[in-house]
């Protein structure tokens, strides 16, 4: 009797329950669930296949280092030039500016919904912030269009409100909402055990926060940041409508810019099709992927680190 | 891509149903110039819809191409934003085909700039120097001493085809220039922004920005249609020798002042036949 269950436990631990009548049932939502997991990874495969097969015979005709280096992006002029170090340099000062805005924000309002609102408050509130990230994003690029671009231009003193910071600050009103909500859960997540222990020990709330709980929440606001950073990099609707769209390395939050996403969005509807232009934007779609791919490997990283380190 | 992926699928379904209702459907395979597909596309599901012995397949690719494959037999009719070269006659002609040439409207630009700005009135070569980055204050053009906001198009559009044509004349557009996606925007951004400059077709003039005049010459659409007016052309359409069947019924059928010539108008371009 004891060896019987105890074989069950085994087979159970191997994933392999003993044949009952239930079991087919249990076998088909197995294989059932199985398949959906393959088929996001399938996706996933068939997207870094097809990129890479409309994406790498652009390097047929144009060395690397042109690509990557390369000060000037002519498309469509005689002879074509397809330097994206501008659009590279555009997408990274946008997410950095978007970032250095929307991260303090984010993990400051979470703390704040975590340690401070009473909970009646944080209930009304948590659902607001979220519902941040329902709204469209071409309806925050018009809002930056329409109402933020005058205003730089008015009180800033700015050439045109199309640049850097409108899209930076637009970049960094759809991140708050994914870097606060994901936050707010690791913080939530923290043992109140230890929020005691530090309170008890003489610590003020503010030192607890500060601390215990905020490197006890690490790797969740580690992730959070990466998930937001790769938000932003990868937005495409409000860089295009709000950063201006000019192909220079900016040198002051009042130039315009021109990030990668953009530059695909714009030209891809008009450049004939498999012809180089074509496949450069899809190399710069390679580009793209690759640093969202880093953004979340980074996230991964972190997670798994603190993980170890909890363990 | 989006566009593109439309087509498809509408080509499908008209492919589809064309099948359905006869199966000797004449196809006419339409290419070229991009300044020219809109008016195509417009003009084309309105012919399809009238003629439903006749299947369009339209696709872009430039005025080079089209011609290039009119040329090799692998289009009907090839849209064209300028006039064909000697050298291209010369090659359809050893290949057996008589390129023949319809005009069938005028693109005409408007340099425009925002009501607050005061100048009225610049030179060919004043823009082209704006546009390269050679004039950056308006001060150097009698205007208020601010820097030029430039606004273009994205270098994959036929207009800016047209305006680097037209006006730049193989100086590059500078680097600074806001890249915009539409006429829309174009003439959204100049209409907010007094420092701004920018292009657009004769037909997206409002009330919300002024055009500019060209040494004294006025922009419209009489003036394109004569010729006086320094930044418009023709566009065309090529076919293989006098045009018959589906073709000719498509020609006739942009030619005709209350159908095709409707789409030129929509298309923002200005009609050539009233």
């Amino acid at each position: 009797m004891q060896m019987q269950q105890a074989n069950g436990l085994i087979n159970k631990a191997k994933g392999r329950p003993p044949r009952t009548a239930g079991s087919l049932r249990e076998a088909i939502i197995r294989r059932l669930l199985g398949a959906a997991a393959a088929c996001s990874l399938l996706f996933l495969a068939l997207i870094v296949i097809f990129l890479c097969l409309e994406g790498l015979p652009a390097f047929q005709h144009l060395p690397i280092s042109e690509f990557f280096l390369g000060m000037d992006w002519y498309p469509t002029s005689e002879p074509a030039e397809f330097g994206i170090f501008p659009l590279i340099a555009g997408s990274a000062v946008v997410t950095l500016l978007a970032s250095a805005l929307a991260i303090p924000l984010g993990v400051m309002t979470a703390v704040w919904l975590t340690e401070i609102a009473p909970s009646s408050l944080r209930r009304i509130c948590k659902p607001f912030i979220e519902l941040l990230a329902a709204i469209p994003s071409v309806v925050i690029g018009l809002f930056g269009m329409v109402v933020i671009a005058p205003i730089l231009q008015n009180y800033f003193g700015a050439d045109t409100g199309l640049n850097l910071l409108n899209a930076g600050l637009m970049l960094a009103f759809m991140s708050v909402p994914t870097i606060c909500s994901v936050s707010e859960d690791s913080l939530y997540a923290v043992p109140p055990a230890l929020r005691e222990a530090s309170l008890a020990l003489g610590a003020t709330r503010w030192q607890t926060t500060w601390r215990v709980v905020l490197p006890a929440a690490f790797s969740g606001i580690g992730t959070a940041c990466m998930l937001g950073m790769s938000r932003s990099i990868g937005e495409t609707m409000v860089v295009l409508m709000v950063a201006g769209g000019a192909g220079i390395i900016p040198i002051s939050i009042f130039d315009p810019v021109r990030p990668m996403p953009a530059a695909i969005a714009a030209e891809i509807a008009e450049a004939p099709f498999q012809g180089e232009h074509y496949y450069v934007l899809f190399a710069i779609g390679i580009v793209l992927f690759a640093f969202t791919m880093l953004f979340n490997i980074i996230a991964q990283h972190i997670t798994e680190n603190n993980k170890r380190v909890a363990d | 891509m989006l566009k593109r992926l439309l087509f498809v699928c509408m080509f499908c379904l008209l492919g589809s149903g064309a099948f359905a209702q006869a199966a000797a459907a004449e196809e006419v395979i339409v290419s070229g110039s991009t300044t020219v597909l809109p008016v195509m596309q417009v003009a084309g599901e309105a012919f399809m819809a009238a003629n439903p012995d006749v299947t369009l397949s339209i696709s872009g690719g430039g005025s080079g191409n089209g011609i290039k494959a009119l040329n090799e037999g692998l289009c009907a009719v090839a849209m064209s934003s300028r006039d064909i070269k000697e050298s291209e006659l010369a090659e359809g002609k050893a290949n057996g085909i008589n390129a023949t040439r319809f005009a069938i409207a005028v693109d005409a630009l408007l340099p425009i700039v925002n009501p607050e700005n005061p100048i009225r009135d610049l030179s060919a070569q004043q823009l082209r120097d704006i546009y390269s980055g050679k004039i950056s204050n308006w001060k150097e053009l009698g205007g208020k001493d601010e820097n030029i906001v430039v606004i273009s198009r994205d270098t994959s559009s036929g207009t800016y085809e047209t305006w680097a044509e037209l006006i730049m004349k193989g100086e590059k557009i500078q680097a600074r220039a806001l890249l915009q996606t539409s006429n829309g925007a174009v003439s959204q951004i100049v209409s907010t922004n007094s420092k701004a400059i920018g292009y657009i077709g004769l037909g997206y003039l409002n009330d919300s920005i002024v055009a500019l005049t060209m040494e004294g010459k006025v922009g419209n659409a009489e003036t394109a249609l004569n010729k006086s007016w320094p930044l418009s052309r023709e566009l065309y359409v090529f076919t293989n020798g006098e045009p018959k069947d589906g073709v000719k019924k498509l020609i006739d059928y942009l030619l005709d002042p209350r159908k095709g010539q409707k789409a030129v108008l929509e298309s923002g371009y200005v009609p050539i036949s009233k």
